[in-house]
């Protein structure tokens, strides 16, 4: 990044990425890479080897109908479904406010770049007993959108998608906002001074190099929105076959102590989230060096 | 993120070629302020409306009531533990990370974001797994008489899962953008392991790390999803702040719900202004010692599932 030509950096870069070990003077090694190992062992993979070992119970057919039952692919119809569509809304909102909160002056704005991150830092429990306040029929925006227009949603899989696009909105903004501020008006400046018209400036010149980043904060919120639990049961009715989603599906067979059904479909979303982590790491990669190119 | 111009315009509205005509400027504006203003700031202030809807009275009742205090007890406790040991891990592998290189680097850094891409129902499921009943652990827990699942530990550590790499995320980027020169100095002057870290090291990532523990202690005290599985809900034992929520909640007990759901707000909030306090001294104690251009990439707030 902007760190690139610092001396630190430099020496760094040339030293990193190669696969010998080098020679260090600096101590802690073997102390901080056991440490950090076990821990990590003890903490996340012993635990997510349990997820697999557990499914391996099942036979490969008996799995198959236990992730392929239709109140489970009803709730992966609305889980991925809901995530996408909420995720796609962040992007268009999330790039807006990202934009509005660099580029321009008003009043209140360092209000809004702090807040951003409220959903980071509010418990899903509390925004979830929040939006269903505000969202039921008898709540602040519930009363004219349900009482005046008709349409239901809270207890209705529109109250899903509420309360994912809460819930993903910091990804965006916080990922296209360090890019945008980084980047240089020179682009811009020779856009406009060969004729091109804001509009295509943008289209053309600032969205090719904001697109990685977008791309990256859209599939991080959709990561989120797919494993979010507190804050969509309260507003979402939880009904079967119509507003369940899938994280409830795995409690509810686990009050029914079917562990291993609920592993099952646990291991069905851990898988899921695995791909969508490689191809994050993807996007990052490619967001990283499309800006080193664009220097 | 520190703006580092308020009022006045900015740059790019005073630069012909990257100023939109007012139109679209205003337009912009509107837009994501009412989408900002309908999904985040209504939510917040209808928690607190909520909550005073029935008085002061009936609010202070509820959040002094014995159960609501043992729940609020209990979340403290939990992050109390919790924070220090994700501390403790954060800072090792961040040393590690930052400061040597070794064969399978990347595949550790990837291991260490896992727990954000693991859905908390999930994270409940696989301690169940292990220290339940019928887990792996289960029998020899029972013999010993020790309870994990729906108790205490359990809820430790699931809190520990789902807050496990914030502070590793925090200090890995700032560590690594540091390098690795003014360590080597101390060193080869003969400071020790621990005197570099302490008088070296700490004082160049204080900020950082102390932005790392607000984060991940505002994750272990709202955590709902992991705890709620492990926990068992045995109220005054085992019920945590958000699990109270949910049970006022779930019997129409409104008032309560949101009285003590405010408090998490204000804990939110307070997690906020703490947040962009420590952004505001982070890049300026960078700016001061390192003598390079703002940059809010480094310091800016990393984004935290």
């Amino acid at each position: 990044m902007a760190f690139a030509l610092t001396p630190n950096t430099l020496f760094g870069r040339q030293r990193t990425g190669t696969f010998r070990k080098t020679y260090s003077v600096l101590p802690g090694f073997n102390l901080s890479l056991g440490y950090t190992l076990g821990y990590l062992t003890l903490i996340v993979l012993i635990p997510i080897a349990a997820v697999f070992l557990k499914t391996s119970e099942l036979s490969f057919a008996e799995f198959w109908k236990v992730v392929t039952a239709p109140r489970v692919l009803a709730s992966y119809k609305l889980s991925f479904g809901a995530s996408m569509i909420a995720a796609a809304i962040n992007a268009v909102f999330g790039l807006m406010l990202a934009w509005v909160l660099v580029r321009y002056s008003f009043p209140g704005k360092r209000i809004v770049d702090a807040l951003v991150d409220l959903p980071f830092a509010l418990p899903t429990a509390v925004a979830g007993i929040a939006l269903t306040a505000l969202y039921a029929r008898n709540g602040w925006i519930g009363q004219y959108v349900e009482g005046v227009l008709g349409i239901k949603i809270a207890f209705a899989p529109a109250g899903v998608l509420v309360a994912l696009v809460f819930i993903g909105l910091p990804f965006v903004v916080r990922t296209v906002q360090p890019i945008l501020e980084d980047l240089e008006t020179e682009l811009e400046e020779a856009a406009a001074s060969l004729g091109a018209r804001r509009w295509q400036t943008f289209r053309y010149v600032l969205l090719p190099i904001l697109l990685p980043a977008l791309l990256t904060g859209f599939a991080l919120a959709f990561a989120r929105a797919v494993g979010e639990y507190g804050s969509v049961i309260f507003i979402a009715g939880n009904i079967p076959l119509v507003s369940e989603i899938t994280p409830l599906i795995i409690i509810t067979k686990l009050e029914q102590y079917d562990y291993v059904g609920a592993t099952a479909v646990a291991l069905v979303m851990l898988l899921f989230s695995f791909v969508l982590l490689l191809v994050i790491n993807a996007l990052q990669a490619w967001s990283s060096r499309s800006i080193g190119g664009s220097r | 993120m520190i703006s580092r111009t308020s009022h006045r315009s900015t740059r790019f509205e005073r630069n012909l070629a990257t100023r939109e005509a007012p139109w679209v400027k205003w337009t912009l504006l509107t837009l994501s302020l009412s989408f900002f203003a309908l999904f985040l700031i209504l939510p917040l202030v209808s928690v607190f409306f909520e909550a005073l809807r029935k008085g002061w009275e009936v609010y202070l009742l509820s959040i002094t009531e014995e159960t609501a205090l043992a729940a609020i007890k209990l979340t403290v406790l939990i992050a109390f533990i919790s924070v220090p040991l994700n501390l403790v891990f954060g800072v090792a592998a961040a040393w590690l990370i930052a400061k040597h290189d070794f064969r399978g680097k990347q595949l550790l850094t990837t291991f260490i974001d896992l727990p954000f891409s693991v859905s908390p129902v999930i994270v409940g499921l696989m301690y169940m797994l292990v220290f339940g009943a019928n887990g792996w652990f289960g029998a020899w827990l029972v013999e010993h008489d020790l309870k994990v699942i729906f108790a205490v530990p359990g809820i430790v550590l699931a809190t520990i899962f789902v807050t496990f790499p914030f502070v590793a995320r925090e200090l890995i980027p700032l560590m690594q953008a540091q390098g690795r020169d003014e360590e080597e100095a101390a060193v080869v002057l003969g400071a020790n392991g621990w005197q570099t870290f302490w008088y070296v090291t700490l004082p160049n990532v204080k900020w950082g790390l102390l932005y790392g523990v607000i984060l991940s202690n505002a994750r272990a005290m709202g955590e709902f999803g992991a705890v709620s599985v492990v926990s068992g809900k045995i109220r005054g034992q085992t019920n945590t702040m958000p699990l109270h929520v949910e049970i006022l909640y779930n019997e129409y007990n409104f008032a309560a719900a949101f009285a003590v759901a405010s408090l998490l707000a204000l804990l939110a909030l307070v997690t906020l202004v703490i947040k962009t306090w420590v952004e505001h001294r982070a890049s300026s104690h960078f700016n001061a010692t390192h003598m390079v251009p703002a940059d809010v990439n480094t310091l800016s707030p990393r984004v935290m599932p």
